[in-house]
């Protein structure tokens, strides 16, 4: 149990590239936090830093109040589950769980390390593969193993580098669920470090956005998807993500964009008084509804756009439909940066819609589109930033987040107190965070899922 | 990995019969030898394979018979030899691969080629040099004067397998390791000493063989049985008269320094099993 805080971390290399530039997070106890952002970001030399693998250039780390820049990695007391689970292959599993309660004999006799291995194995349901080796694990298996090593003995904190980056989908979305799960009922801080922002929305508590070694937000998953700070941002976090559209301004919040004019309310417009005639807009997918499949009244409290249908993918529990458009030049160029920053392919400029699956809409026909425009995001092509962000708003969706937070683990806490027994993993959804980790269900998941996948498909399929 | 093709009985047939025809064409020479040492003197031109009747006459006569003084303290010089050779090129090689592994230092690579380069320099033209060399500084039959010229042939081979060797070792294992709470020290005794053992081995066993196999050295450098090996050794037999081939004793003598060879390559089997390391990281 730890608090761990990040001053203005930077670290640089050799070359005097800055891999980290100026990160400060704080990190409460028992909260967990995750370190997100496409290749390159930094992130997990962040993580390297926290656990002691890689030297801090400047700033301060402290664990618990006190500096521990200078500690060896083991003097530090955190565990950590590396990306490629670095497994001791010449161990059994049961001693692979074991090996750090082996190295402080003192502390561990040999009756309590049994314990323990046996308390992790059972969470970790590897009772049945306790005398094997891991070459002779499935990958998910050798993933519970490294988790089994992390949370043997009682570290301060948990540190994640990718842990479920080589397992198949479907895998990954269990384990997904397991970590959270294990996550609040251990009630211990964590630092997880994910590329994946399904598993930075789904997991985290917080969530820190980074790009190219620089923190961009660092707050609730809730805040970073309905009030992000600036393009990058909004681009990097929802499934499929966020629509963006050159608009022109023409002043007291009437935007013009290729698909027609609309106007934003007051509310929204306010930090636009000062906003440059080329702006860049952003709508996320699902702010789309299909105009036909809803009363003339409803139409009337939002904006309609009128576009042609370039492909549609039908999923079952909703449609995608692909809206080409042209951007101008200036757009284009801070769209094209964009989708470099977020390891993009140069993606064709279209909107994405998640649409109703009871909607009609079909390859090649004219659709109507209906949105709210308090939905939309201004954002200023130059610097990126969000203008439309509401800091109130915001402030308030992280109070509710934290609030919530702290009861699933002040009621995590209480029944490891009462019960004296630690829920088991297998106990299906009921227990200990079950607000919290009810997030994480499967289903968002797939259907994130399939929204990453679809749309790349489209991008190569022509 | 299970093999999930399955292969057809003609290419089990044709993979069966390659075996057999390699399996015979490496041990012919072997048993031939065998059924050398064991003909008597006149049964040596017997004109078949087979001895007609089994003799122990020519062991008995390198081991405790006019051939004893030659056989016997050249078995000793080359066991002590190559032994003391291969622990030194081993030691002195995990060190360099070790270096050359995980180090980043200028000049690494020259290091390598220079040892890859060493292994194709022919012995001969360095022989005459060093005899002249090692007859003046006083090695010139010498333990000592042996052992230096084998490191040349084993040291390079070794830096080169254990290097390889080295760069398939998951480094994160340490790191791991260091998290769990390991010292610098006990990272490298707990996770990787058991890792490399097996390449430490296989490299050693390489190394013994090349060092036990050397002839021309053996024959140049050395004059007595203070330092003379085996192989040079067994040039020096002679028959019971001049006019006799030594060739049962000196088979006899091959198929007894074959023995340790066997020995210890069965002993170590189990170490030079590769993919260990497997399953420590995602494959």
């Amino acid at each position: 149990m730890a608090e761990i805080e990040l001053r203005n971390l930077v670290k640089r290399y050799g070359d005097g590239f800055p891999a980290v530039n100026d990160v400060s997070l704080r990190i409460e106890d028992g909260e967990f936090v995750i370190l997100v952002g496409p290749s390159g970001s930094g992130k997990s030399t962040v993580l390297r830093m926290i656990v002691g693998l890689e030297d801090i250039t400047d700033g301060d780390l402290l664990i618990d109040g006190e500096r521990v820049n200078d500690k060896a990695p083991r003097d530090r007391d955190l565990s950590m589950v590396f990306q490629n689970y670095a497994l001791y292959p010449h161990l059994t599993v049961y001693e692979n769980i074991a090996f750090p309660l082996r190295l402080d004999k003192t502390s561990y006799p040999e009756d309590e390390v049994k314990a323990r291995v046996d308390r992790a194995a059972t969470m970790l349901e590897l009772g049945e593969h306790l005398e094997r080796k891991p070459a002779n694990l499935s990958g998910g298996q050798r993933q519970r193993v490294a988790m089994g090593r992390a949370i043997v003995r009682d570290a301060k904190a948990f540190l994640f580098d990718e842990p479920l980056s080589n397992l198949d989908a479907k895998l990954r979305g269990q384990m997904r669920t397991e970590i959270a799960r294990m996550q609040r009922n251990l009630g211990v801080t964590t630092v997880y470090v994910t590329h994946d922002q399904t598993e930075a929305m789904t997991l985290g508590d917080k969530v820190a956005v980074l790009k190219r070694g620089a923190l961009q937000q660092y707050a609730s998953p809730q805040e970073l998807y309905r009030e992000p700070v600036n393009i990058f941002v909004a681009g990097f976090i929802g499934s499929p993500s966020m629509n963006f559209l050159p608009v022109t301004n023409r002043g007291n919040g009437e935007l013009e964009s290729p698909f027609g004019t609309f106007r934003l309310p007051e509310e929204r417009a306010r930090g636009m008084a000062e906003a440059p005639e080329l702006l860049i807009a952003g709508l996320r997918p699902e702010a789309f509804q299909d105009a036909d499949l809803l009363e003339e009244d409803e139409l009337d409290r939002g904006a309609v756009i009128t576009a042609e249908v370039d492909v549609t993918e039908w999923l079952g529990n909703e449609i995608y439909a692909y809206l080409p458009f042209e951007a101008t030049p200036e757009v284009q160029e801070s769209l094209d940066e964009l989708d470099r920053d977020l390891d993009g392919e140069g993606m064709r400029t279209q909107v994405v819609a998640a649409l109703d699956p009871q909607s009609r809409v079909r390859e090649g026909d004219t659709v109507r589109l209906f949105f709210d425009p308090a939905d939309v995001m201004v954002f200023d092509p130059a610097t990126g930033d969000n203008l439309t962000r509401d800091e109130e708003r915001a402030a308030e969706i992280t109070r509710k987040s934290e609030e919530a937070r702290r009861r699933a683990l002040e009621r995590a806490r209480s029944e490891q107190g009462a019960g004296g027994q630690k829920r088991g993993s297998g106990n299906g959804a009921a227990g200990a965070g079950q607000s919290a980790s009810g997030r994480t269900d499967a289903g968002t998941g797939d259907r994130t899922a399939d929204g990453g996948s679809t749309t790349g498909s489209t991008s190569t399929g022509r | 990995m299970a093999a999930t093709r399955t292969t057809s009985p003609l290419t089990k047939t044709l993979w069966i019969v390659a075996f057999v025809l390699i399996a015979l064409w490496a041990l012919f020479p072997v048993v031939w030898i065998l059924s050398l040492s064991l003909k008597s003197p006149s049964d040596i031109a017997n004109r078949q394979f087979w001895p007609t009747e089994l003799s122990w006459e020519n062991y008995d006569l390198i081991l405790f018979g006019g051939a004893q003084e030659l056989f016997l303290p050249a078995l000793r010089n080359s066991i002590g030899i190559c032994l003391i050779a291969t622990l030194v090129a081993v030691v002195l090689s995990t060190l360099a691969a070790y270096a050359i592994a995980r180090l980043d230092f200028p000049g690494k690579n020259v290091v390598l080629y220079m040892s890859l380069a060493i292994t194709v320099f022919p012995v001969i033209s360095i022989v005459t040099p060093l005899f002249n060399l090692w007859s003046t500084i006083g090695l010139y039959d010498t333990w000592l004067g042996l052992i230096i010229p084998y490191l040349s042939l084993t040291l390079p081979i070794s830096i080169w397998t254990l290097t390889s060797f080295f760069k398939e070792i998951p480094w994160e294992l340490e790191q791991a390791a260091q998290v769990d709470g390991a010292t610098a020290f006990q990272a490298f005794r707990k996770v990787i000493v058991p890792l490399a053992a097996p390449g430490v081995f296989t490299t050693a066993i390489i190394a013994f063989f090349i060092a036990w196999n050397d002839f021309l050295y053996g024959i140049s450098l050395t004059s007595t049985s203070a330092a003379r090996p085996v192989p040079a050794a067994l040039s020096f037999f002679t028959g019971a008269s001049q006019f006799e081939e030594p060739a049962g004793s000196i088979a006899a003598a091959s198929i007894v320094v074959t023995i340790p060879v066997i020995i210890i390559v069965l002993l170590f089997q189990r170490q030079i099993v590769s993919g260990l390391t497997s399953g420590a990281v995602k494959g």
